[in-house]
């Protein structure tokens, strides 16, 4: 009657020892670029070692190679457990691991080189980020083939988590990575301005919602209960929980855009569902600390309770904090600051960290049938990553809202109290030395685990196997008819729960984007608003380029102060052909949307070369390399032609002309600078085209183009 | 605005689907036997094979 299998136990492993593989290489960028803020220097002025150019590295590397591998290990490992069968295919199972880490190892070669599409998170270039769509691919084809094949009727609510996150990360990656290529490593969005920032943002915040939540929540609905050794606190409430948060999600990223050119009524649905998902996130809080009632005793001796009990309070405090900033008022104060940073890292740190330490340190001794070789090591580990995490936060609080308030604060003339930006980036800099520390400290906790588990898998036995288990085997004509009660039938159907689940995502998607196709992307055709000329927009992708987008915004928001510091607010037709748009999320260094003309550009030329020859006290990288490389003139007509295809209005002799054209204006910036003493052939560099295009922002509202 | 005749409509249709598969999930019984499954994970993953005759 009943089946004899293993659970493929060596994919789990190949997963979890990639996490912690890529979890230290995550961190210590993370250190390092967090160095690099407390003091410049440490760009060490090469290319790719600068900050614009690592951040998005980090990045990438903690969401889908540490967070990312980790949440595998959890699914491969659980689900076959929960579903009481070995995975579909081992053939897909290894396609996708070693698939995986190929994406990575690309990501980690082009980030540097400055291969970027210049949207955050959404950064690898064309072909690595469509490898990422078919390796998805794989990946869903292999665990609905395992659901289907499965010998327990019923999903676990694990299950369902899983579900979600494998639906909706295929929908939110696809829709965020149509482009166009320009050559094999260079390629365009198809969306530009508002609706590339909606689309984005929508991308981003689910992103966390559907990388960093839902597979951890179900990470913690198998894990937590198994290490407890207790029932989850309420079944039903994971149910309402998973629903009502995987509905509610997906509105939330417009609250990214408070303030800026996005419509007003969408700012205001992203407001509302922020608020309202305090609820379902609570939810699932609550149930996870409520499931270790009568459990307490054994917090305060096991570690892997003890980083489940902490990481399920950092999300709660994540998810407090996140509604909070949403707020529209507290968005104009915390937007742009060291806050939101701090704000990501509770989660990052504090709950996915935590609950893949929680895990690992449960799941090694499993995998490899050996007692952990240190509980004391787990458990300094523990309290050296409490540390950290708090001394990273509490400095980033206090670094974000004074640098807000900074920014913010009139005298009463109405005269700005810190006019010169550099001012308010100096009070911060020492509380980016603590932001370093609570990071190296959380750094250290992580080197501690590594030892540990190290350790204890090298006195693994000989020859471990995979687990073996027997099951009665499903009669298929059960299969999705549980005695007619829907809820039970509901969970025997996983292809009508993905159904499900697919269209409570894409009410919010479908809503929110679908205005933006029919209202040319919420700004009319402006005869004012020009074309970039083939030269700035070479520049303009330098300026991706080299990531100068994670440390500058183009968007001044529609704030008395703001307006008082950088000029009129931003218009969303002002950035219409901006494939893709450069709005920025943060300002280590000041807005730069209107900073074409104002100042000359020489300025620009040694600003670049040295940063603080001209600002004193700045924290920028020197850009020396932009002097010394030649720009590549010829890509400039095949650059035009695609943002032609992609209904930017230039004229075919634009297209044909383009290469003369921008050499004609390179030499003339040349020439000019040339004249001011610096060196001559200067109008063949990249420095050229990038201060042609600085120059030319803002310049379309300059010239009384746009009202 | 006119936006607003596509997004009203839209927003009520979806709105009006997922009333309907809420009452429809809730009078046949969706929130009924929500114990058994938050125990049975916790059973041991392997067992002798003279127990798993049950249906």
């Amino acid at each position: 009657m009943s089946d004899k299998f293993r659970y493929d136990d060596d994919i789990s492993k190949k997963f979890l020892l990639a996490t912690l593989l890529w979890g230290a290489v995550a961190l210590l960028l993370g250190v390092l670029i967090a160095t690099q803020l407390a003091d410049w220097r440490l760009n060490l002025g090469l290319p790719w070692t600068s900050f614009g150019r690592l951040r998005p590295l980090h990045t990438n590397a903690a969401i889908f190679a540490f967070a990312g591998n980790g949440v595998f290990a959890a699914i491969y490992y659980s689900s076959q457990r929960l579903l009481k069968t070995r995975m579909y295919s081992d053939l897909l199972s290894r396609v996708h691991f070693w698939g995986w880490q190929a994406v990575i190892v690309a990501a980690a070669v082009t980030l540097p080189l400055g291969l970027t599409v210049g949207k955050e998170y959404a950064e690898l270039e064309w072909p690595i980020a469509w490898a990422v769509n078919g390796l998805w691919v794989v990946f869903a084809v292999n665990f609905f083939q395992t659901l289907r094949v499965r010998r327990e009727r019923h999903l676990y609510v694990a299950i369902w988590f899983y579900i979600a996150t494998i639906v909706t990360v295929a929908v939110l990656h696809v829709m965020n990575t149509i482009q166009i290529p320009v050559s094999f490593w260079k390629s365009y969005p198809v969306y530009a301005g508002v609706q590339d920032a909606l689309i984005q943002w929508w991308y981003g915040h689910n992103a966390v919602a559907f990388v960093l939540t839902t597979p951890f929540l179900g990470l913690m609905y198998y894990f937590l209960p198994k290490a407890a050794e207790r029932p989850v606190y309420s079944y039903r409430l994971s149910i309402v929980h998973f629903w009502s948060l995987v509905f509610i999600y997906i509105w939330a990223g417009p609250h990214h855009l408070l303030y800026t050119a996005l419509p007003d009524w969408a700012q205001t649905v992203g407001v509302a569902f922020s608020l309202m998902l305090i609820a379902p996130s609570w939810g699932g809080m609550i149930n996870g600390l409520l499931t270790l009632r009568g459990a307490w005793d054994r917090v305060r001796k096991e570690p892997v309770l003890k980083f489940f009990v902490a990481a399920l309070t950092f999300y709660g405090m994540a998810t407090f904090e996140g509604p909070l900033l949403s707020i529209k008022s507290v968005s104009a104060l915390g937007h742009y600051t060291d806050w939101i940073v701090g704000h990501v890292h509770g989660g990052a740190l504090g709950w996915n960290g935590f609950m893949i330490f929680g895990m690992a340190y449960w799941l090694v001794p499993r995998l490899w049938k050996t007692p952990l070789y240190s509980t004391g090591m787990a458990n300094a580990h523990f309290w050296i990553g409490f540390l950290g995490t708090v001394t990273y936060l509490v400095s980033l609080w206090v670094a974000g809202i004074t640098q807000g308030l900074m920014w913010g604060a009139t005298d009463i003339a109405g005269k700005l109290v810190y006019p010169d930006f550099v001012e308010t980036v100096l009070r911060i800099v020492p509380l980016y030395w603590v932001r370093m520390a609570g990071g190296l400290l959380y750094f250290s906790g992580y080197l501690l685990m590594l030892v540990n588990l190290v350790l204890t898998v090298r006195r693994a036995p000989a020859g471990v196997q995979d687990e073996a288990a027997s099951a009665p085997p499903l009669v298929p004509a059960t299969v999705g008819n549980l005695g007619g009660r829907p809820h039970r039938m509901l969970e025997g159907l996983p292809g009508l729960f993905t159904v499900l689940t697919l269209l409570a995502i894409l009410v919010g998607t479908v809503l929110e984007i679908a205005p933006t196709f029919f209202s040319g992307g919420f700004a009319p055709e402006t005869p004012g608003v020009k074309p970039y000329t083939g030269l700035q927009l070479h520049g303009r992708d330098l300026y991706v380029r080299e990531g100068c987008y994670t440390c500058h915004s183009q968007m001044i928001r529609a704030l008395p102060a703001e307006v008082k510091r950088y000029g009129e607010y931003s218009r969303a037709e002002e950035s219409m052909y901006d494939h893709p748009f450069q709005w920025g999320s943060k300002r280590t260094g000041p807005d730069l949307a209107r900073v074409g003309g104002k100042y000359p550009d020489l300025w620009h030329y040694r600003h670049m070369m040295e940063p603080r020859d001209l600002v004193p006290g700045s924290i920028m990288p020197s850009y020396s390399w932009l002097a010394k490389d030649k720009t590549d003139f010829e890509i400039i007509a095949r650059k035009l032609a695609v943002m032609k295809k992609l209904g930017v209005p230039y004229a075919d002799d634009d297209v044909r002309l383009a290469v003369e054209d921008a050499r004609r204006e390179a030499r003339r910036i040349g020439r000019g600078l040339e004249a001011q003493g610096v060196k001559p052939g200067i109008e063949d560099m990249e420095i050229v085209a990038l201060i042609a295009y600085l120059q030319r922002l803002g310049e379309d509202f300059r010239k009384g183009g746009v009202k | 605005m006119s936006l607003l005749y596509l997004l009203v409509p839209m927003a009520l249709i979806l709105g009006f689907c997922f009333l309907a598969g809420f009452i429809f999930a809730a009078s046949r019984g969706q929130f009924e036997d929500l114990e058994t499954p938050a125990h049975r994970m916790l059973l041991p993953e392997s067992t002798p094979p003279s127990e798993t005759t049950e249906r």
